[in-house]
């Protein structure tokens, strides 16, 4: 009698490990289909899509790239308001940064699981490598993920499979587990031999992966806003402005956002209605969004800071406009704030 | 056959292709979408997405810093 083929679901994030594993599940005959998921906390596609780097490649997203090398189908998932809990309240801790890492992948494999049951397909499996990251690619961890995402051992890992127990999907003959690997550590040697036997060229480069969260200047930012605002919240806007422009915080009730290039100052000129906001007048000059509350006797302040980033910074005065959400637009003709006035402690 | 309009202009990437994934599942074949984005990043995701699922892109413009995609969903 012939076999049914089996269908997997593979988390694709767009980097070289997923790229790989899935090669191996589809060399096996598996049809496969894979997921992505889009938590807001992307740094690369986020930033080629606010930078003005024109002499940058054409920009991409890794995953719908890796997904047509690979002729298969991608499901892009905005778990946006989802992975909110995982960022504000992870059960296993944050790691070096604010990285939920631990709780992220269970999240996600569990996410994968539940489309895996709706979608009926028959196991999911990921790119991950044994000791590749510190908090959730650990020996020891791996089986948690397996565990607490309910997918027990319908979560395959073809990287390193070798160094468990065979899942089902080796158990029941659907995968060759000979054909699997035994990868482990923070060496990238191995999957980079493999991308060129298997003529991948011009995958995502491996780093420290796509997600801002291990940043640490990202993450000082996100600890700042949590801590002016008293609570530990955002939404989608908040963690996106958090990766654009200079921010400042000369007073604590508020910070300035400030357009460090063109297309950082297109870009936030889509908040304008959202925010109050400074705008060089007399010179080429950076947007400045401000969040938070101004007082009026530091808006002139506030003015000769932003005057200190325009072509003005060394003229004598700088015409500067601030434009308040509902009010009247106020102009001020100020000195711009010499450089050794900028507080360092204030860039945040 | 229908034309629609899918509004994605300051939305980054992915949203523009998550947005458009969505909108898609509600139409039939033949109805057509114009999609209006300003990531860059569209210009190469849109198209890459609807290679992968087979649906056509009839026309690219980019005029005053947004960019207008146009497909037909296909089978």
């Amino acid at each position: 009698m012939t076999q049914p083929i089996r269908k997997a679901v593979s988390l694709l994030s767009g980097g070289l490990d997923s790229l790989l594993a899935t090669k191996l599940i589809l060399d096996q005959g598996i049809h496969v289909e894979a997921i992505n998921f889009y938590t807001g906390f992307c740094h690369s596609g986020h930033t080629s899509g606010i930078r003005n780097n024109k002499k940058s490649k054409p920009k991409r997203n890794d995953a719908l790239w890796s997904a047509e090398q690979l002729g298969i189908k991608l499901h892009i998932i905005d778990i946006v308001d989802d992975y909110k809990d995982i960022v504000i309240n992870p059960k296993y801790g944050y790691g070096q940064n604010i990285n939920p890492c631990l709780d992220c992948k269970i999240f996600m494999v569990k996410k994968a699981f539940e489309w895996m049951h709706e979608n009926d397909f028959d196991f999911i499996f990921t790119g991950e490598v044994v000791g590749q990251r510190p908090k959730s690619q650990r020996k020891e961890t791996m089986p948690i993920v397996s565990k607490r995402s309910g997918a027990e051992d319908r979560l395959l890992r073809p990287l390193c499979a070798k160094l468990f127990e065979p899942t089902l999907p080796e158990r029941e003959g659907w995968i060759d587990r000979d054909k699997l690997l035994n990868l482990s550590g923070r060496s990238r040697k191995p999957q980079i031999a493999m991308a060129k036997d298997y003529n991948f060229e011009d995958f995502a480069q491996p780093s420290g992966g796509c997600c801002v969260l291990t940043d640490p200047s990202y993450s000082i930012k996100l600890q700042d806003m949590w801590q002016t605002r008293g609570e530990k919240n955002y939404d989608l806007d908040d963690i996106i402005l958090l990766k654009v422009g200079r921010h400042l915080r000369p007073n604590p009730n508020y910070k300035l956002i400030i357009g460090r290039e063109e297309g950082e100052n297109n870009f936030m000129e889509g908040y304008r209605k959202q925010f109050p906001h400074m705008r060089i007048q007399s010179h080429v000059g950076p947007l400045s969004l401000i969040e938070g509350d101004i007082p009026d006797d530091d808006l002139e302040y506030a003015a000769s800071i932003c005057a200190r980033f325009s072509a003005g910074r060394n003229d004598p005065t700088v015409t500067v406009t601030y434009h308040p959400v509902d009010g009247y637009v106020q102009e001020f003709v100020i000195t711009p704030m010499p450089t050794d006035d900028i507080n360092q402690a204030w860039y945040i | 056959m229908s034309h629609y309009l899918l509004d994605v202009k300051r939305l980054l990437c992915p949203m523009p292709v998550i947005k458009t994934q969505n909108k898609v599942k509600e139409l039939q074949v033949d109805d057509e979408l114009e999609i209006v984005c300003t990531d860059p990043g569209a210009l190469q995701d849109i198209p890459a997405w609807c290679r992968m699922y087979g649906h056509e892109v009839l026309n690219t413009q980019e005029q005053d810093g947004e960019i207008i995609i146009t497909i037909r969903v296909c089978e």
